[in-house]
């Protein structure tokens, strides 16, 4: 019990009181700013809620499943919000993507950690990530004056006259009633692969790059070629990051707003045929809200609380499963 | 059999090898595809007048003679006013954010805030946007500001700010992480309170580290739409300073936006004009903060 005082004296004369002061404000002013932030995106969340409240009251859980969006009622039409079309595109293109994106981002990935040249390494990598660095609007510039016109003229009559002459998938590949024109869910859906592609090869690449060279000189060491094993020794490492990774571009799929717009045709309806056109949650508030009245911007508002729900649901999936597969991927978008 | 199956494994090896190489031929071919487009394009339009005059009127030169091909003037003005505002708003909060996180920030609140900020870096534009659309119509019903600043360059800068801060503050956090801990050490040893160490050592070595992520947060901004879409829908004259933030403004991205979907030759001829502008920007910004960022923590890949 003796000890005590001395020891406390000691503490104060290394640390000033003005000093402590100084380290506390500071601490609390950064975190402080912290707590706002965060506070401020739960408000994110409450606010849209709040906003959405009028069609939310007036369509209940019928707007999940709505086929129809008729913002100007008729005697014929009634006044009604469904989100059905735009969630059935949401999702169709955002899956064309992925079938595209992620085989591409995966190749890519395994030839910048196992198969390229030391010297081209860098300065390949480099150019794959210059792809995250163009706008999307300029994506959709480019998918809308040369992409579509190519779509229309090459790609989709040559698939329609192919695989749409194959049982069970014909009608995915069906010429629509508004004929080949190159506006529709498969051309945003190669817009959004070509958009994912650096997101998920850097964050993949950082996946094979954390696999132990002890693996791989095992696997050959074994007698494996290089393919085997990258399959056998990397794949099954780097598993969870490479998940991760395409769940993060799945994310930025689903919420992909300009270029979508501008090449998908916009038409609120659901179509089997990949060469039809539609829209996207996204796309439809982006295309809709500017002159939308009041209440068709609650709905609108809704609209963007689903996608917001969505985003989020695979965002925080992505991430647990990045830090957990022990990478960083700091500030990717 | 033996020769048969080796034979086939050789033969899958090479054949996957080809394929990762195709892929990443692939990926490269619209990148270059994009920049060859719009610099053939684009260089057709560029001269000085390009630069000063404001967007195209519309005119339609089937019908009518001389349209003015007009220029992006007031869109680069309000592009620089979007990117200062939101860059005013969000780096002095990301830092601090980002010093929390790096300094403090080892408990429970710092690691949820963390996690936070990674999730919000993948929530789509287009949602903030109609979220800060929400948040300023809500306050204007309630009287808190005046309805004016719903559509308007203000509340499109808030919404930029809201993208940018996550992004500040992560990559200030890695930069304030990677100073080694003998720094600070340092610092602390020679008597100097933990605040100074951090504001005037560890800031400071970090500097370009930070720089860096706010450089990339800004074009991340600057590159953005949607927001825009929503809040600040173009405007055909210039911003003036005398009347308020309460204006919208034109701006790089969203005049590409309007002018593609235009019918007007001259219009979509002025949209690859600023799509070349647009882009030498952003891959200026963008090479140049990542060859920064390598130079200094030697990334992967080197």
């Amino acid at each position: 019990m003796e000890t005590a005082p001395v020891a406390e004296g000691v503490s104060r004369r290394a640390r000033p009181k003005y000093r402590a002061l100084g380290d506390q404000l500071f601490q609390y002013i950064t975190g402080a700013t912290t707590l706002v932030v965060v506070g401020l995106f739960v408000l994110i969340v409450v606010i849209l809620i709040q906003a959405s409240e009028p069609t939310i009251r007036a369509f209940g859980l019928g707007f999940l499943w709505g086929q129809v969006w008729n913002p100007n009622p008729t005697t014929l039409s009634p006044l009604v919000f469904g989100a059905l079309p735009a969630i059935y595109g949401t999702l169709l293109v955002a899956a064309i993507g992925m079938v595209l994106g992620v085989p591409l981002s995966l190749g890519i990935a395994m030839f910048l950690t196992e198969l390229s040249p030391g010297l081209l390494r860098g300065p390949l990598s480099f150019t794959i990530e210059l792809l995250a660095a163009i706008p999307s609007v300029v994506y959709g510039l480019w998918g809308r004056l040369i992409l579509v016109p190519i779509m229309a003229t090459t790609v989709e009559p040559f698939l329609g006259s192919t695989l749409g002459h194959v049982p069970v998938i014909a009608g995915a590949f069906a010429e629509p009633a508004s004929g080949y024109n190159g506006y529709g869910y498969l051309t945003a859906g190669v817009i959004l692969a070509i958009m994912v592609i650096p997101t998920i090869s850097a964050i993949t690449r950082e996946a094979f790059l954390a696999v132990p060279r002890e693996q791989r000189e095992a696997a050959l060491s074994l007698g494996a070629t290089g393919w085997e094993s990258t399959r056998l020794s990397v794949f099954p490492y780097a598993r969870r990051g490479v998940l991760g990774a395409i769940t993060l571009g799945l994310g930025r799929a689903v919420g992909e707003t300009i270029a979508v717009v501008l090449v998908i045709g916009n038409t609120y309806a659901i179509s089997g045929s990949l060469f039809a056109p539609g829209t996207t949650i996204a796309a439809y508030i982006a295309n809709e809200f500017g002159e939308a009245l009041t209440f068709e911007k609650a709905g609108l508002l809704e609209l963007g609380l689903i996608l917001l729900a969505v985003s989020l649901v695979i965002n925080i999936v992505a991430r647990l499963l990045v830090r957990r597969g022990g990478l960083r991927a700091v500030g990717s978008p | 059999m033996k020769f048969d199956r080796d034979f086939r494994r050789k033969l899958v090896n090479y054949a996957m090898s080809a394929a990762a190489l195709a892929c990443v031929l692939i990926a490269i071919l619209p990148l270059g595809d994009i920049l060859y487009t719009s610099v053939l394009n684009g260089a057709k339009v560029l001269s000085v007048p390009f630069f000063t005059q404001n967007g195209p009127i519309p005119c339609n030169p089937k019908f009518q003679s001389g349209c003015a091909f007009g220029g992006i003037g007031n869109s680069i003005q309000g592009t620089v006013l979007l990117i200062l505002l939101s860059a005013a708003i969000a780096i002095p909060i990301g830092i601090l954010c980002g010093i929390y996180l790096a300094e403090f920030g080892n408990n429970r609140f710092g690691d949820s805030a963390r996690f936070l900020a990674d999730v919000l870096t993948g929530v789509p534009s287009i949602v903030i946007a109609v979220v800060i659309f929400a948040l300023f119509y809500l306050a204007s019903q309630q009287g808190i500001i005046s309805s004016n600043y719903v559509l308007s360059v203000l509340s499109a800068s808030v919404a930029l700010s809201l993208i940018m801060i996550p992004v500040v503050a992560r990559t200030c956090e890695e930069a304030l992480r990677a100073v080694p801990i003998s720094t600070r050490e340092a610092g602390l040893a020679l008597g100097l309170p933990r605040y100074r160490v951090v504001s005037r050592v560890v800031l400071s070595t970090a500097r370009s580290g930070v720089i860096t992520g706010a450089l990339l947060a800004v074009a991340r901004a600057a590159g953005e739409t949607a927001p825009l879409i929503i809040l600040n829908a173009g405007n055909m004259f210039s911003f003036q300073p005398s009347q308020g933030l309460h204006q919208t403004t034109a701006s790089l991205t969203y005049s590409i936006y309007e002018w593609i979907q235009s019918p007007y030759p001259n219009w979509q001829a002025d949209a690859w004009g600023a799509t070349l502008v647009l882009v030498i920007l952003m891959l200026g910004i963008s090479v140049g903060a990542r060859l920064a960022l390598r130079q200094r923590y030697g990334g992967p890949g080197h």
